[in-house]
């Protein structure tokens, strides 16, 4: 019997998967080490990074400010270009903020265990960019005090919002995915703000802890209807996600601006989100790993091979739907949509438009940006070595997050600067309000991230522990009553 | 404290998961009915050891959504087909226009579930408290770590401060402690 077992065990060693948490780490392992990050004494780095993040998006915040008093006109926006940085940045921290949730939700409902590791930082992320993405179609409008137009209320001459508009879907979309995403968000991190309290040691975060944790106490009779609500909203976020971008995306395909006016849009705008998504989520991970050295066996190297094999595959989408958004141009024969994307894009004035004896494109650098950040790039990640390698991983994220800032400009920006009639060709550049609001957003999004880091359990403990081989109840050792006695 | 405190009820530690799972399949099927176990994480089969059956959380979802779809119909229509139709760009305000419609309708059903499933599980598990007996027992304080907890509550008709005390001991609990309210 006892030789049986011993080759079922080697057998079951040649094809063993490489565990999820590695270097055998047990629960109360994960508690401490995660607890730790947010118990410390504040770090030095962290109080460097703060104080370069918190000024920037003080200045943000001015400029903000600056053009809200001043008027939209301190932008470089013009007619034809009325949307440009702005809707630009918009689209581009909306889809960053796409990865927490489908981390969170899809890969919930498909039962891929490794996002326990990473689920809870990047659902920060996502509201942390869905905060930076609110505030541009906000300000963009101009008269902010005027946006509670925009709800859904009669306002004085009785006139409802046009509810036949995606600008108007765009407002429902945007703010169910944020409410959905922080009611999913808490309802997570509150077994582990138990944790937190049930280690508190001072009265003013005991007291905090206490509050937030709303008593929760770990009993199967509450974590029976935990389980529900958590499948329940993973179920809803899963549509949820997928419905947001697509959404934004209506913002333009339902118009008739060449360029704007394509069927592809959802599904490659959701591709997009989740691509870019994914980078933000290394982006920021990567650096975190790095300073808290402890994370490497929870965000092992299997975690940034996967993420990046997801980067991977939608960055592939996302080339396939540049190339079928041209082949439509040319097989759908509109003279105009065939011209936005030849002359407005591709042409550049090296290669391409000399062959084709046309002039070249006036953006056609940010067309090509585009083409080698987000499809070019990724492909590095067939090779095994280089999408195990952290730093070509994190480089080639960075080129992703450009990329997906220059797809959104691409978009935005060549459609409508040259669209019907040449008299109202206009050329765009930004303001210096503009560029400044923009990396203020950056100050934001990384300032809310630190105080997440500082503050609040940056990995789920309690999904992690169940990834842990000892929490299966039928793991540990049958005589485990034995095991209670050695244990105590 | 003063007056004499009321006993909560008899709770015990065990060693690890598969210790709890084995001990609580043992107390179901001594027929108790006022009992829980604590655990860090939720343990896979749990419920069916303790004979629990499937929440039915999910039951006040459906009605929290299809409530949430209900309102997006009444908002979207009422106004835009009945009270006040704008004509935007020409385009036609009749009925057939209610595909537009869709898109609220599906992000209020959702946050509408989304609310309800959150509400729910706060009714359902009687939270937010500020206190539980459980928490005078300072072992406890584990079972947001790796601590293993079971207890049987006094008012359970089955309850007997020996008995279930040598029941507890018997199917290998640790600490066997009276928690106080």
């Amino acid at each position: 019997m006892a030789n049986h077992t011993a080759t079922l065990d080697s057998d079951a060693a040649a094809v063993k998967r490489v565990p999820l948490i590695i270097n055998d780490r047990k629960a109360n392992w994960v508690t401490d080490n995660i607890s730790t990050i947010v118990e410390a004494k504040t770090p030095i780095w962290w109080w460097v990074a703060f104080c370069i993040t918190a000024p920037i998006a003080l200045f943000g915040c001015f400029c903000i400010a600056y053009q809200i008093s001043t008027g939209v006109g301190v932008w470089g926006e013009n007619h034809p270009v009325g949307w440009a940085w702005d809707i630009t940045n918009f689209v581009f921290w909306i889809g960053i903020g796409h990865a927490g949730t489908l981390i969170s939700a899809i890969l919930f409902l498909t039962r891929q265990k490794w996002r326990t590791s990473i689920n809870r930082a990047s659902e920060a992320m996502t509201l942390f960019a869905v905060v930076c993405a609110g505030i541009f179609p906000g300000i963009h409008v101009g008269r902010v005090w005027m946006v509670w137009f925009l709800a859904p209320v009669p306002w004085y001459n009785g006139i409802w919002p046009n509810f036949r508009s995606p600008l108007l879907w765009d407002v429902f979309a945007v703010s169910t995915y944020f409410t959905v995403s922080v009611l999913f968000w808490y309802t997570g991190l509150v077994p582990d703000l138990a944790t937190l309290r049930d280690r508190a040691k001072s009265r003013v975060k005991k007291f905090f802890f206490t509050v937030f944790a709303l008593g929760w106490r770990g009993s199967n009779r509450q974590w029976r209807h935990y389980e529900m609500a958590y499948l329940i909203l993973a179920g809803l976020s899963t549509p949820l996600v997928l419905s947001v971008h697509s959404v934004v995306s209506f913002d333009f395909a339902t118009s008739v601006i060449p360029g704007w006016h394509a069927t592809i849009f959802p599904p490659y705008f959701v591709a997009g989100a989740i691509f870019g998504g994914f980078a933000m989520v290394l982006t920021i991970l990567i650096p975190a790993r790095l300073l808290y050295p402890q994370l490497y066996d929870v965000i092992t190297q299997q975690h940034v091979e996967k993420m990046a094999k997801i980067i991977l595959l939608t960055g592939s989408i996302v080339g396939y739907a540049y190339a079928m958004e041209f082949f439509v141009a040319w097989y759908g024969a509109n003279p105009y949509e065939q011209w936005a994307f030849l002359r407005n894009r591709l042409a550049d004035p090296y290669i391409i438009g000399p062959a084709l004896h046309v002039q070249p494109a006036p953006y056609w650098w940010a067309y090509w940006s585009m083409i080698t950040c987000n499809v070019i790039a990724p492909q590095l990640f067939w090779k095994k070595s280089w999408r195990r390698n952290t730093l070509i991983v994190f480089i080639v994220c960075n080129f992703v997050n450009a990329g997906m800032w220059f797809e959104r400009f691409v978009i935005i920006v060549t459609s409508i600067s040259r669209d019907f009639i040449p008299s109202s060709w206009h050329l765009y550049h930004p303001s210096w309000v503009e560029i400044w609001t923009f990396i203020g957003t950056f100050g934001i999004f990384l300032s809310l991230f630190l105080l997440f880091m500082r503050f609040l359990p940056m990995i789920a403990m309690s999904e992690v522990k169940i990834v842990l081989p000892e929490a299966d109840p039928h793991h540990n050792a049958p005589d485990a009553h034995v095991g209670v006695e050695a244990h105590h | 404290m003063e007056r004499s405190r009321k006993v909560y009820g008899l709770a015990a530690e065990f060693a690890n998961a598969t210790a709890l799972y084995n001990a609580a399949e043992k107390v179901r099927d001594a027929g108790f009915r006022k009992w829980d176990v604590h655990t860090p994480f939720p343990v896979h089969g749990m419920d069916k050891a303790m004979g629990l059956g499937k929440s039915w959380l999910s039951a006040v979802v459906l009605c929290g959504g299809t409530l949430g779809l209900l309102t997006a119909v009444v908002l979207e229509c009422y106004p835009s087909l009945f009270d006040y139709p704008v004509v935007v760009h020409g385009k036609p305000t009749t009925f057939m226009t209610v595909p537009a419609f869709m898109p609220i309708f599906f992000e209020l059903t959702v946050l509408f579930s989304a609310f309800s499933t959150v509400f729910a599980l706060l009714i359902m598990n009687q939270l937010p408290r500020w206190n539980h007996p459980m928490f005078n027992w300072e072992r406890f304080a584990k079972v947001t770590d790796d601590g293993f907890f079971l207890v049987i509550e006094a008012r359970d008709p089955k309850f007997s401060e020996t008995k279930t005390r040598e029941l507890l001991e018997q199917i290998g609990g640790q600490h066997v402690t009276l928690v106080h309210d």
